[in-house]
């Protein structure tokens, strides 16, 4: 269940996950924030940023050049 | 806002020290990156890193110094010889083709890293020394950043896990 999408398709590093840090203190802990990205660093930058801040990574997927990921907020 | 003594988060000391276009990027790519994963941060700007910390930004590339500098064009990469920036509108044409090159890859622009910087907690502290020196008036800079010397920045870098001179 997707409580919130956060679209960052041709923005570049590090405002991926910028964005998402950001967007993720209004979703509420225990709910998802979906990501939507084309910069292909951000897929090994969300794992390290969920390693780091504990928030979980539910999802990491790629189709047609969008990478799709899903964050639960732990914290 | 000083760092809590108490915390466990992992805190990051940078000195900037360079104020062009190109070097911007590196301080303000991991200051609020690791902001974003939870680091206390701290920039010192000191000598031409304090030019970043001006309100309105003019920040320029040059082929000068910069032996290793190709830009994409017409297909390729093409170098771009230190000589060529004493040629009149080199240097010009240099910073407008980063600049371009920003925008259409979808980069953010200092400014905004910056705004996020500050957004984020990020300490900036400016070198009083330099303001003396190149006689910066404390108007000249945004608010946000501290007044600080060499021994303000020993004193965060001793706390910090990581220390970095840009």
């Amino acid at each position: 269940m997707t409580a919130q999408v956060l679209d960052v398709k041709g923005l570049n590093c590090p405002l991926p996950i910028l964005r998402a840090k950001k967007a993720l203190k209004d979703v509420p802990v225990g709910e998802t924030l979906q990501v939507l990205a084309t910069d292909p660093g951000a897929v090994k930058d969300f794992e390290a940023f969920c390693r780091t801040t504990g928030n979980e990574l539910v999802e990491s997927s790629v189709q047609d050049k969008v990478y799709k990921f899903l964050i639960k907020r732990t914290g | 806002m000083a760092p809590d003594p108490n915390s466990n988060a992992k805190r990051m000391s940078l000195i900037v020290t360079k104020g062009s276009l190109d070097w911007a990027y590196p301080p303000f790519i991991l200051a609020t990156t690791a902001a974003a994963m939870g680091l206390e941060v701290s920039m010192f700007f000191t000598f031409y890193g304090l030019t970043l910390l001006k309100k309105k930004l003019n920040l320029h590339v040059s082929t000068l110094g910069n032996p290793a500098m190709e830009m994409p064009m017409f297909g390729m990469h093409i170098g771009m010889p230190n000589l060529v920036s004493a040629i009149p509108g080199v240097d010009a044409a240099a910073t407008t083709m980063m600049k371009n090159l920003i925008k259409k890859k979808g980069v953010a622009s200092i400014e905004e890293l910056r705004s996020m910087a500050l957004e984020s907690d990020v300490k900036m502290i400016a070198c009083q020394m330099t303001m003396d020196l190149f006689e910066y008036k404390r108007e000249d800079l945004i608010e946000g950043p501290e007044l600080g010397g060499a021994a303000t920045y020993i004193e965060t870098a001793t706390k910090s896990d990581i220390n970095l001179f840009i």
